[in-house]
């Protein structure tokens, strides 16, 4: 790739204070990504995916947050941005879907009235206009009969129409990178593929870069380019998805593939990893896996390790990378 | 099974009024479990699958008698529970414990989990040094040191320590079935495999019998000797696991089989299985729950209720496409099992 990349996060940290204590939720991230690009990050609860992914758009509580680093995201300096230009960034050049569809809608607006407003708002169309655009984005999420949908207030749809409509509400103004924060994580089975699905073709169709966060590797490997893996505010492995599903390079990201039941496991034992992540107010000194990793070494705890490539594209926060030896 | 099962539902109903109008008198019905029946060995496990709205959590709450059916009995060791010559509730509650998804939820904030865990024998007569070595050792026993955790509220404990603590106490009462409520769902994956794994043990080292309910179908099929899938209140089908994941019958289960996604970004998904969410269980039309959604639905499926059929050694479906002589354009290649 020539071209810069349409997002560039550098040493992003992001720390609350909390009863006196700091709790480190990010601890230096810092990863490219393309145009056009999807990349899928994968972590367990606490380990800061959802709130990297919240202060790309600048969602932090500002007066208990401190943020550090830099986010560049087609040209703004993300973390720089107030008042009318923040206003101006947020759904136009980067718009956010949520696992619960509630928060994306007002509940005493209609769902076409919300959408148009957001229309109305970053291209300056008039109404008609800006409603025409929201009935195209119904259909284009395929709701059933959405000239009626555009008067449906958002309690009066069901789980899998509520998300789609938050779809369409966070793409009608063509935003370049979509932010996706477990978008599928409450639908049912049959639901959440054709919402997979659905993002896939839109994806493609617009030409956006998505971020996609999620704690189940099946989804990530559904939609991700690339992965990122994010233990305990870090990022501990990148790579192409495909890489990373098939020769994961850090320990814990193997740890977490073998902890999955997949496929006709029965009477076998599930290969946990043992323990639980450390406490974000008091991260240890050195690599935050070491206290449940098998192949730690002394220099492990000492500092914490660096990026280290596997392949060209494919790297990880591990002394040990490239392959380890079987233990 | 020729042994009398040690936990049996027969034509379970359960439904719930959705309440409307100035009176606030029911005006429809969810129905939430619909002559359901079936029955499990001592020592086996039985998955239920499903998705949300199809009776699966009314179905386990019927069975610990937190909710009454409407018709219908549940029977342990072949005995009636709470009737007159039957099983005695009290012994009925013993003998069968449940553990649910929300591990904060199911235990009492002012408790220690010492306390939380000691609780249920001190109700049923322990002494109160019985029940708080018994405690101990479970906790003990679930992976949570007593010295280090006996004293502790659940808020200072992780999701998956909770979660140690509720199966801790499920047990505490020495019950035979066990009752699992998407009780890993909530965990994540690495904690999720240390519980499962715990699971297994805890099931081999007291000879327990688990009812294991989850969306997840990787963990179902990990769990259990025999899956049951439902659909709106109803079985849409039971069998032995392989038959179920090797030989789907039921066009919902093989519809939620394949919306499983692939764990494999080389071999994604390229077309789901099924349109729209699943519809509302309130006043279900008659014939089968599923026909909206069916791609081989036919008229027939409309038209009374479709009962189980034996598609082959202890495995039943309720479709009709397998049926000889049902009537469904399908059932004329149906082989007679």
């Amino acid at each position: 790739m020539s071209a810069a990349p349409l997002v560039e996060v550098r040493d992003l940290a992001v720390s609350f204070s909390r009863g006196g204590q700091s709790i480190a939720a990010v601890n230096g991230v810092s990863f490219d990504l393309a145009a056009g690009e999807v990349m899928g990050v994968l972590g367990e609860s606490g380990s800061g995916k959802s709130v990297t992914l919240r202060a790309l758009l600048r969602l932090l509580p500002e007066h208990r947050t401190r943020i550090g680093g830099s986010v560049r995201v087609d040209g703004h300096d993300v973390l720089a941005l107030r008042g009318r230009a923040l206003d101006d960034y947020r759904g136009a050049v980067t718009s956010m879907i949520f696992q619960e569809p509630m928060l994306s809608f007002d509940p005493v607006f209609t769902i076409g009235r919300q959408i148009a407003e957001s229309v109305k708002r970053h291209t300056g169309v008039d109404d008609k206009a800006a409603r025409a655009r929201a009935l195209e984005m119904l259909d284009r999420v395929r709701i059933p009969s959405p000239a009626r949908r555009l008067e449906a207030y958002p309690h009066e749809m069901s789980g899998g129409m509520r998300q789609r409509a938050m779809i369409a509400l966070a793409l009608a103004c063509r935003p370049k990178l979509l932010l996706a924060d477990e978008p599928t994580t409450a639908l049912d089975a049959t639901v959440q593929i054709q919402i997979l699905l659905l993002l896939r073709e839109l994806q493609q169709e617009f030409g956006m870069a998505v971020i996609f966060v999620t704690h189940d590797v099946g989804v990530a490997a559904e939609v991700s380019d690339r992965l990122g893996v994010m233990y305990a505010g870090r990022l501990v492995e990148i790579g192409p998805a495909v890489d990373v599903i098939e020769s994961p390079s850090h320990p814990y990201t193997r740890g977490l593939l073998s902890s999955i039941v997949r496929g006709d496991m029965r009477g076998t034992r599930i290969e946990a990893i043992p323990g639980a992540p450390p406490d974000l107010a008091a991260l240890p000194a050195g690599c935050s896996f070491a206290p449940r990793c098998a192949h730690v070494r002394p220099e492990c705890l000492a500092s914490v390790p660096p990026m280290r490539a596997a392949t060209e594209d494919h790297a990880a926060r591990c002394i040990l990378v490239g392959p380890l030896a079987p233990a | 099974m020729t042994a009398t099962p040690i936990l049996e539902a027969r034509q379970l109903v359960k439904r719930f009024p959705v309440k409307g109008g100035l009176l606030g008198k029911a005006r429809s019905w969810v129905h939430a479990v619909d002559d359901v029946s079936f029955a499990i060995a001592a020592g086996e496990s039985l998955g239920v699958v499903g998705e949300s709205g199809c009776g699966k959590s009314t179905t386990a709450r019927l069975l610990v008698h937190l909710l009454e059916p409407d018709a219908g009995t549940i029977l342990l060791d072949g005995r009636p529970i709470g009737v007159t010559n039957g099983v005695p509730l009290t012994q009925a509650r013993r003998q069968i414990q449940m553990v649910f998804q929300d591990s904060f939820a199911s235990l009492n904030p002012r408790l220690t989990v010492e306390a939380s865990v000691a609780f249920g024998p001190r109700v049923h007569g322990v002494s109160q040094r019985e029940a708080t070595e018994r405690a101990r050792s479970l906790l003990a026993r679930v992976g949570l040191e007593p010295d280090r955790f006996a004293g502790r509220y659940p808020h200072e404990l992780s999701g998956g320590q909770r979660q140690r603590v509720n199966i801790a106490r499920a047990l505490a009462l020495q019950p035979r079935v066990v009752i699992l409520d998407e009780a890993v769902s909530a965990l994540d994956k690495s904690v999720e495999a240390q519980v499962l794994n715990l699971l297994l043990d805890l099931k081999a080292e007291f000879g327990l019998t688990y009812v294991f309910i989850s969306h997840d179908l990787n963990v179902v099929r990990y769990m259990s000797d025999r899956v049951m899938v439902m659909y709106l209140g109803k079985i849409a089908e039971l069998g032995p696991v392989a038959s179920i994941y090797d030989d789907a019958r039921h066009p919902y289960t093989r519809a939620l089989l394949s919306a499983m996604p692939s764990m494999n970004p080389r071999r994604r998904t390229t077309q789901a299985p099924l349109a729209g969410d699943p519809p509302n269980p309130i006043d279900p039309p008659p014939g089968c729950r599923f026909k909206a959604r069916c791609r081989h639905a036919e008229e027939v499926c409309g038209q009374g209720d479709i009962q189980l059929y034996a598609a082959g050694e202890a495995h039943r479906v309720a479709c009709l496409m397998d049926q000889p002589r049902a009537g469904h354009s399908h059932s004329a290649k149906a082989v007679v099992p």
